[in-house]
């Protein structure tokens, strides 16, 4: 397939080589994740008026599903500001290449592996989201909790442990950076064989071998590798979007896990935020009581249960449908690449319908950024309460029926033929179809 | 060179996040610096902790500054028997007044928004001390003179079949004793033992029942003026409604799914509360006569000065002047006679 690659550009390859740019970029996220949990913690307690809600829930948020995860991949990862203090010790230093610093540098238990305490994360933040969604000081505390986490982590173990195997919106960025429109690869896989000192591979806090990336899911594009690259030959591409997803790559069933996760985590987002139903709005809120219970019950069993269960049974219909005959564990995880593009259309539906109408909000934080009445750039008062429009409404349509079109293609490539496709694009369809009546109806 | 940059790296990442730490601690200390004392006043729900500050000292004649904000939903802010004109506390947003005391005394401010079932328990005092005529201490509620048991309401003994019309009732004023159209009787007596009284007499046998009921909702109407009632459902429809309803049904938004007030449950509050401490029955639907009508006027002025012990009716005594509440009792009548519409005298 075709690829535009971005290191042919000389001002593109100074900006991507040189450590600058991306370090400012990183020191000024980390600079903001500090503001943002003081805000949390001493601003006001009205969520619309905290900096720490309003950026991270309705800036932040917004910003890595319509922008960072579509036309960049892990592209937030390359700034995350997270795991800068825990590498700045690991190696010593934080602007120059890994090298070594303090730490045990363990590598990480192998039972521990893939993805799947990332999906736990994330079914975590579903279950308290109400909270931690509306309340500022649970958000700084989240957001102290996981800086302090991979801090410690990254004394422990080696590399980015922590946003390798627990970050939940690592799990979820690169879940959907498969299907995002850049890449890491080697220009000359000849050149690599030949050279053994591997200088990529020791440079990469990732733990990737660029030689051997088929995916993009676990490449956070710091391009360190680039950086060491004596003969120039790592280049970052630009990509049709889902290049990852096809036929010949590999799979694993915590991805399976990850992205059904990710589906049921989007519908009952949009149940609770979107839906009319203030019983059900209540029950989330109400952490610890009966209907919390109740509802983190109903949700436990949906993501665990229910989802998973349609998607067995229409992965077990493609295999048994297909010509050459696999086991289910290898269907699940072959066929999980369905779940990519369907996960990614429909969370980035439930962000148009609260990015447009709270975005007023953005402004006004930035005024009055701790709600103590300051009038910073002369924008406090200003936020409004924007009506769903009709044109947000449609876009809503048009995406999740792009996203059920994708995923059906997804569908039919990496099956050999197009009965044992059918399976797995009625199952899109059901999710679609439950989205559509969550988001719309 | 590498060494250099490296340290300007450091720099660099610590210079930023120390920005960050001063702009929410400097700020705050920067715009406190210029300001005169101010009192910093938080609203919440009661479940939430109510006001921020429960009593609030000020000096006579010195300017006391409020910077006032809610922590929750929508609150008000006003004073209990003041013209102060009440302000509205939006969440997350500050709202600033100064009050200034001309005479020493305990003030009553309180919330006038419904904000949540306990809302009437947002209140608190602001205790103002210095030279000058103290406030004048309320009177004896005429209840407590009269000895009457605001406790033990009875019902009607007796109500008209059909509404009884004031204007009608008119035409026999002239043969009413003279009793019968004091202030004190209406005071002191429910519109049923008027009526009762009435029917006893020899004098007024010629009138049938439904006559001898306009005629005493005719003495009930000369009690009050059209302003007193335009008043009192003003401050019905403020205050009580929240509970008692807008239509007087005793169906407030309050109050929806409680169980419905009867006689037997007003009691002098020994129950244990429930969790929310609050709204353990539904008012008495005020439409039905049998209730106003078995009411005298100081039975429900002493009702709304001390509130209905157990019932979860709050106390209005520091918030309502004494015309205001007689105001209100004029008002609550017309649920009972259902002039609310009809002109008065």
């Amino acid at each position: 397939m075709t690829r535009l690659d971005l290191t042919c550009f000389p001002w593109a390859k100074t900006l991507l080589r040189s450590r600058w740019p991306q370090f400012l970029l990183r020191a000024i996220t980390l600079a903001g994740f500090v503001f943002t949990i003081l805000a949390g913690l001493f601003g006001s307690v009205v969520g619309s008026h905290n900096f720490a809600i309003i950026f991270v829930w309705i800036a932040w948020w917004t910003a890595l599903k319509l922008f960072f995860i579509p036309f960049g991949g892990r592209s937030w990862c390359s700034i995350c500001p997270i795991p800068m203090p825990g590498e700045w010790l690991q190696h010593g230093g934080i602007l120059q290449p890994r090298g070594k610093g303090i730490g045990l540098d363990r590598r990480w238990p192998h039972f521990l592996k893939g993805s799947w305490l990332q999906a736990g994360g994330f079914l975590l933040v579903g279950l308290f989201g109400a909270v931690t969604l509306t309340s500022a000081s649970v958000t700084a505390v989240v957001l102290l909790a996981i800086i302090v986490l991979a801090l410690v982590l990254s004394l422990v173990f080696e590399r980015r442990s922590f946003c390798n195997y627990l970050c939940p919106i690592g799990g979820f960025t690169g879940l959907y950076a498969q299907a995002g429109p850049v890449e890491v690869r080697v220009k000359d896989a000849d050149v690599c064989a030949g050279h053994s000192e591997k200088t990529c591979y020791s440079a990469c806090p990732w733990g990737q071998y660029p030689l051997a990336l088929k995916s993009s899911a676990n490449c956070g594009l710091c391009m360190e590798c680039l950086r060491v690259c004596p003969t120039d030959n790592i280049a970052v591409n630009l990509r049709p979007w889902g290049s990852d997803l096809g036929p010949k790559t590999k799979h694993r069933l915590d991805e399976a896990f990850l992205g059904l996760v990710m589906l049921a985590s989007a519908l009952v987002d949009s149940a609770v935020f979107l839906g009319p139903w203030g019983q059900l709005k209540s029950a989330a809120y109400a952490i610890g009581s009966l209907p919390w219970l109740l509802f983190a019950g109903v949700f436990l069993v949906a993501a665990l249960g229910v989802l998973p269960g349609l998607y067995a049974a229409a992965a077990w219909a493609a295999g048994r449908l297909g010509p050459s005959k696999t086991t289910l564990q290898n269907a699940l995880a072959h066929y999980s690449q369905v779940l990519v593009p369907l996960g990614l259309m429909a969370w980035i539906a439930f962000t148009i319908s609260f990015a447009f109408t709270k975005f007023s909000y953005v402004l006004a934080v930035v005024s009055d950024p701790l709600g103590w009445g300051w009038n910073l750039i002369g924008m406090s008062g200003t936020a409004w309460v924007g009506q769903a429009t009709s044109f947000s409404l449609l876009l809503q349509i048009v995406l999740l029926a792009v996203g059920l079109f994708w995923a059906s293609r997804v569908a039919r490539r990496i099956t050999e033929s197009a009965r044992p496709a059918m399976p797995l694009i009625a199952f899109s369809g059901i999710f679609s179809l439950g989205m559509l009546w969550l988001l719309i109806g | 060179m590498l060494v250099k940059k490296e340290t300007l790296a450091r720099f660099l990442v610590v210079g930023l996040v120390l920005i960050a730490v001063v702009i929410p601690f400097g700020g705050q200390w920067l715009s406190g610096r210029n300001q005169p004392a101010i009192n910093e006043l938080h609203a919440r729900m009661p479940e939430n902790g109510g006001w921020s500050m429960d009593t609030i000292q000020a000096k006579v004649g010195q300017p006391l500054h409020l910077h006032i904000t809610s922590d929750d939903v929508v609150h008000g802010f006003t004073i209990g028997k003041s013209d102060q004109p009440a302000l509205e506390i939006l969440p997350g947003e500050y709202v600033d007044t100064t009050l200034t005391f001309d005479r020493p005394g305990k003030y009553t401010f309180y919330c006038n928004r419904w904000c949540g079932p306990n809302h009437w328990r947002m209140r608190g005092t602001i205790e103002v001390s210095g030279t000058g005529t103290p406030l004048a201490l309320d009177p004896q509620p005429l209840y407590l003179k009269l000895g009457i048991d605001i406790d033990s309401p009875k019902a009607a003994e007796a109500i008209p079949s059909k509404l009884a019309s004031a204007d009608r009732g008119a035409q026999f004023a002239r043969l009413l004793p003279t009793y019968a159209v004091e202030r004190d009787t209406y005071l002191s007596t429910s519109p049923a033992k008027l009526w009762l009284r009435l029917r006893a007499e020899s004098a007024l046998a010629s009138l049938s029942d439904q006559d001898l009921w306009e005629a005493v909702a005719w003495i009930w109407q000369q009690q009050t003026t059209t302003e007193a009632i335009a008043t009192g459902q003003k401050l019905y429809v403020t205050n009580c409604a929240a509970c008692h309803g807008e239509t007087g049904k005793g169906d407030g938004v309050m109050v929806r799914g409680l169980p419905v007030w009867d006689a037997g449950s007003h009691t002098s509050g020994d129950m244990t509360p429930q969790a929310t401490g609050e709204g353990r029955v539904s008012p008495p639907d005020f439409t039905d006569p049998k209730h106003l009508l078995g009411a005298s006027p100081v039975l429900l002025e002493g009702k709304i000065i001390r509130g209905g012990m157990g019932t979860g009716m709050p106390y209005w005594g520091p918030i309502f002047t004494t015309p205001q509440i007689e105001a209100l009792v004029s008002y609550l009548y017309s649920f009972a006679w259902g002039y609310t519409n009809l002109q008065v005298k």
